[in-house]
């Protein structure tokens, strides 16, 4: 019982990390119905702008809360920034262009970002310093908590729900959900389309940094190619929960987190990374609407 | 048809009395061309010709190469015995191919891209994995049966039948459902059904190339056959013009010599400095000539 508990809590840990990326996939989505493969890689960025930022600020001198969150604003920031001028200089230009010609492009971009990372990060492994460095495991019974992995689902769960009320609550956040009911009829009532396009980008943007810094806080061995697994898991929990569907992205990534958790935990550890794919490949044929999405007809 | 009888003979002809006199540095160069033109050719006909947008190909590409490897290697060799394991490799690619297509074909493309890629990297775990064929040891002492005449003979039928499909009516179904998959519905074409094929198709060229693969190298390790692989052929692709048959083979052969050339430039940065210069090609032909670089000399005829 206490090794299952321990696993739940493993699982939802590695899930909210899923869970931020996933968001991120499920917004662009939504807005364009495009599926960012180098969203993935923006994790990686985030991970490395928070080594860096870390290491010029000296932060690992004196871990703690503050330190934390001054690397994961850094990190936040410049991958807003990175996703806006991705989204200007790849994606905009090919608005009217076929789809398949976007999914090309955005593959180009990952494979980009993933090469010249190598080319100016490095292509060994670095380890992220400890910015929070816990007195000790929490014990709770016969359990033993990691206090990083608190702090992991408790920073996730407070960006989720700062997004779910900028989407929910703002101007901002109804503007995108018109954009991604119907575009063109979006651009008809005065919302400046572009506009919101690249802000969802910078805000999906933004939360795979988040990401990246948290899985360098929790998981502290960074490289340049890191982001290939966990982006497409990310991408498979939008799926299972209905793509461009905020709390689906969610749900999934939980799943999916435990999912892998348990297999690992019992199972077959080695066939981890085939069973995201196994769950995709089962969603697609028996509810490709995904667990919480719902079917949309095509109109010409 | 004629045409086919006349270019397969020309081919085994330079291979018996041109090629034992050509430096075999280049010879290995032109048989990875040849090889690359296959999986191009293949690979266009779903991404180029149906639309779909498959990224999985270096997994059929696996399964062909350890199957015809496995053939070869549990029977006496005899050379009649190496087109049956390509048959054999690309029936059982496309099997997988039919497995892989059949969920994700029913829904928009952009899923196809993402099982594919799955499906890739599922191969390459369950080989991995596999004890029989050296899981990550991988699979060493495959017979050398390929050589010029198989590998480009092997190219040539695979442009003969895949421009022969592409003008039938199942090619024009194909071609009906990139261009617009409501339209060709509503005209009566059962668009899961094209894409299928098409996928099974490119399937079971993949294997085929993967099995020449295998005899050509002479050993396998699944590490071969990763997402960069996979990746290579898609480049290939869009290089030579979606949906531009004849320009993938040209491009297959520009981009193996590139790489053959870049080589050096790899030793100094010590990475993998030509999926930068890939990333670049795509992105910059993706914005600027999405119909790839070749001429529209070329596309009229290739194109049908």
């Amino acid at each position: 019982m206490v090794e299952f508990v321990q696993h739940v809590i493993n699982g939802l840990s590695l899930g909210s990390i899923y869970a931020l990326i996933a968001l991120g996939y499920t917004m662009v989505f939504g807005v364009l119905q495009l599926i960012n493969f180098a969203h993935g890689d923006l994790y990686m960025l985030g991970a490395f702008i928070g080594f860096y930022t870390s290491q010029w600020l000296h932060l690992d001198d004196n871990p703690g809360i503050s330190s934390l969150l001054i690397a994961l604003g850094a990190a936040m920031t410049g991958c807003a920034l990175a996703g806006y001028i991705i989204e200007r200089c790849a994606y905009r230009p090919l608005r009217h262009a076929p789809r398949i010609n976007v999914l090309i492009t955005s593959v180009g971009v990952s494979l980009l970002l993933q090469f010249s990372g190598q080319l100016f990060f490095g292509s060994d492994a670095k380890f992220f310093p400890q910015l929070y460095r816990p007195s000790g495991m929490i014990h709770v019974g016969e359990l033993t908590i990691n206090p990083i992995q608190i702090i992991v689902f408790v920073i996730s769960l407070g960006l989720m729900i700062i997004l779910q009320t900028i989407i929910m609550k703002t101007r901002t956040g109804r503007a995108m959900r018109a954009v991604s009911f119907n575009h063109e009829l979006a651009a008809l009532m005065g919302i400046p389309t572009d506009r919101v396009i690249s802000l969802t980008f910078m805000l999906g943007s933004a939360l795979a940094g988040a990401a990246g810094v948290l899985v360098g806080l929790a998981y502290p061995k960074i490289e340049p190619l890191m982001g290939v697994m966990p982006g497409l898991k990310a991408f498979i929990s939008a799926v299972l929960g209905g793509i461009g569907n905020i709390t689906g992205a969610v749900v999934g990534a939980m799943l999916l987190g435990l999912a892998e958790e348990f297999l690992v935990g019992y199972w077959a550890p080695t066939y981890k990374d085939a069973l995201a794919f196994g769950l995709l490949i089962l969603i697609l044929l028996f509810k490709p609407t995904g667990l919480l999405g719902t079917k949309a007809t095509e109109k010409v | 048809m004629k045409k086919l009888i006349v270019a397969l003979g020309a081919i085994w002809l330079i291979g018996y009395f041109i090629i034992p006199s050509v430096d075999s540095y280049i010879v290995s160069i032109l048989l990875y061309a040849g090889i690359n033109a296959i999986l191009a050719m293949s690979l266009n006909l779903v991404n180029g010709c149906t639309g779909q947008f498959s990224m999985g190909h270096a997994g059929f590409m696996s399964i062909g190469g350890y199957i015809a490897a496995l053939i070869t290697l549990s029977l006496p060799i005899q050379t009649g015995l190496f087109p049956l394991a390509i048959l054999t490799a690309g029936c059982v690619a496309a099997f997988a191919g039919l497995i892989v297509g059949l969920p994700s074909l029913r829904l928009r493309g952009d899923y196809l891209a993402i099982v594919t890629l799955g499906f890739g990297e599922i191969i390459r775990v369950v080989l991995l994995n596999i004890n029989v064929i050296g899981g990550a040891r991988g699979l060493p002492n495959i017979a050398h049966l390929s050589n010029f005449s198989w590998v480009f003979g092997c190219m040539v039928i695979t442009l003969f039948s895949i421009e022969r499909i592409l003008r039938s009516p199942y090619g024009r179904a194909f071609l009906a459902v990139r261009e617009d998959e409501v339209a060709a519905e509503a005209m009566g074409v059962d668009t899961t059904h094209a894409k299928l094929q098409a996928f099974v198709i490119g399937a079971f060229f993949a294997g085929c190339a993967g099995a020449l693969f295998a005899h050509t190298l002479r050993y396998l390790n699944p590490q071969i056959f990763d997402f960069n692989r996979s990746f290579e052929i898609i480049i290939i692709v869009v290089l030579g013009g979606m949906g531009n048959i004849r320009g993938s083979i040209i491009a297959a052969f520009l981009l193996t010599f590139m790489r053959e050339a870049l080589r050096p430039l790899q030793d100094i940065t010590r990475i993998d400095f030509r999926m930068i210069i890939y990333a670049i090609m795509l992105i910059s032909l993706m914005l600027l000539s999405p119909e790839g670089i070749l001429s529209s000399k070329w596309r009229k005829r290739g194109r049908s």
